[in-house]
């Protein structure tokens, strides 16, 4: 590591990142073209693509589930910081000044809901799947909570992508979960109670 | 390393850090599962008490509310040169319509709503066509036709309706769509509407409209769905 730096995500952490990262690109990509009438019509296979998304889908929770089995104790204590809010926490979010840990408060609920959504998209998505074979899974609301999860989604990642590539006091944190690696200085500055090993 | 200040949690028990992580988790992934029981009620209940806004803002939003449904590897092109609109079976006088023959027929115009049997709806959509007995009277039907078979330029995509369902005063083959000619995913030159039944039933990119003796199952019903696609009475929902 270069002097004056501190791991911040380990290989495991930031493989469950770039694997989420690229799925739902994917995923809302084929996605978009499936709902979007003139995307749909300039693409025009919407079977090819319902297969590439439905497959994609399953494929993308295959692949997240491995590597939180991969991962193993090390993602468990990552979970746990993410599970656990102090008072600097609470402080923070109201907008105060308070020190954070190696997450703060609004990485906490990003990687919550990022992880709950990843159920729902799954659950909702395989309803889709099997609703259009069977009327048993089929729920007027299934597509409602499909679509509704990617709006609310895609206005998560364009908050995270103005914070990690555009936000200057904040993008140093991209080094991070491309190399591993942050500035101390930033550390102690943006993670102020994170004691990096 | 110069650090500001740190609250050590072990000095305080009431400064213990909260499992807010795991709550949020299952608030959320409970909360969207149950939704699929109140989701849409609860978006009909918001869109109908903001329904001025919602009709203001829905031709902006990049779907207008379709989404649209294909079930082979290519849309059909309508090519006006070539497309014509075959009206054959049991009559006396099978007809071939062009495009202009059929916009020569009299022109009616209607207000209705799509709904969709995976859910989504569209309010208020303005349809300009012919209705379906301006079009079956130049062929005159047998009286041993009870039903109507419409062919689809996608094959194999067919569906029927029973004659007293194509007589519904507000069924029409549509060529216009809000004010325009309608457009190629919404099943150009001409598609069906029967808005008392799902979108599967309206058949798009119609060739052909065969009199037959009786209703069967269409490409759909084939895969499971009722062939009496009324909206809110079939398909598992209401009934």
């Amino acid at each position: 590591m270069k002097p004056g730096y501190v791991r911040r995500f380990s290989p495991v952490e930031r493989l469950l990142h770039w694997v989420n990262a690229i799925g739902f690109f994917f995923l809302l990509g084929t996605g978009l073209i499936l709902y979007l009438p003139r995307l749909s019509m300039l693409v025009s296979r919407r079977q090819l693509i319902q297969s590439l998304h439905f497959w994609a889908g399953v494929g993308w929770l295959g692949v997240l589930a491995a590597v939180v089995a991969l991962g193993g104790r090390r993602l468990l204590a990552t979970a746990r910081e993410l599970d656990a809010f102090d008072r600097d926490d609470l402080r923070w979010l109201r907008g105060g000044k308070a020190p954070q840990g190696r997450f703060n408060a609004g990485q906490k609920i990003n990687a919550v809901l990022t992880a709950a959504f990843t159920i729902l998209f799954g659950v909702s998505g395989l309803l889709l799947w099997f609703g259009e074979q069977n009327t048993r899974y089929r729920f007027a609301s299934t597509v409602i909570l499909h679509d509704g999860l990617m709006y609310v989604s895609l206005a998560l990642l364009v908050g995270h992508l103005y914070l990690a590539l555009i936000h200057p006091a904040t993008r140093h944190a991209l080094r991070g979960m491309t190399l591993g690696n942050v500035d101390a200085e930033w550390a102690a500055r943006h993670h102020a109670k994170w004691k990096p090993e | 390393m110069d650090t500001p200040p740190v609250t050590d949690a072990r000095q305080d028990p009431e400064d213990q850090p909260r499992r807010y992580g795991r709550r949020l988790f299952l608030a959320t992934v409970a909360g969207g599962v149950s939704s699929l029981y109140w989701g849409k009620a609860a978006w009909d209940h918001v869109t109908g008490v903001i329904s001025p806004v919602a009709s203001a803002v829905a031709p902006i939003l990049p779907t207008g509310g379709w989404r649209i449904y294909t079930i082979s590897g290519h849309m059909p092109v309508f090519d006006p040169a070539t497309w014509r609109l075959k009206i054959g079976g049991l009559v006396q006088q099978p007809v071939s319509l062009t495009y202009d023959e059929l916009r020569s027929l009299p022109h009616v115009e209607q207000v209705s709503t799509f709904h969709c049997v995976t859910g989504w709806t569209v309010n208020n959509v303005h349809w300009g066509g012919v209705r379906m007995h301006d079009v079956l009277a130049r062929a005159q039907p047998l009286a041993s036709g009870h039903a109507l078979r419409f062919v689809s330029m996608e094959v194999p995509y067919v569906d029927y309706l029973t004659l007293p369902q194509a007589s519904l005063h507000d069924v029409m083959l549509a060529y216009e769509m809000d004010g325009k000619p309608l457009a190629r995913e919404h099943g150009a030159p001409v598609r069906l509407i029967i808005p008392e039944m799902y979108g599967y039933k309206n058949v798009k990119w119609l060739q052909g409209i065969d009199v037959v003796p009786r209703a069967v199952n269409g490409y759909w019903e084939d895969l499971g769905y009722d062939r009496d696609a009324w909206v809110g009475r079939s398909n598992g929902y209401g009934a």
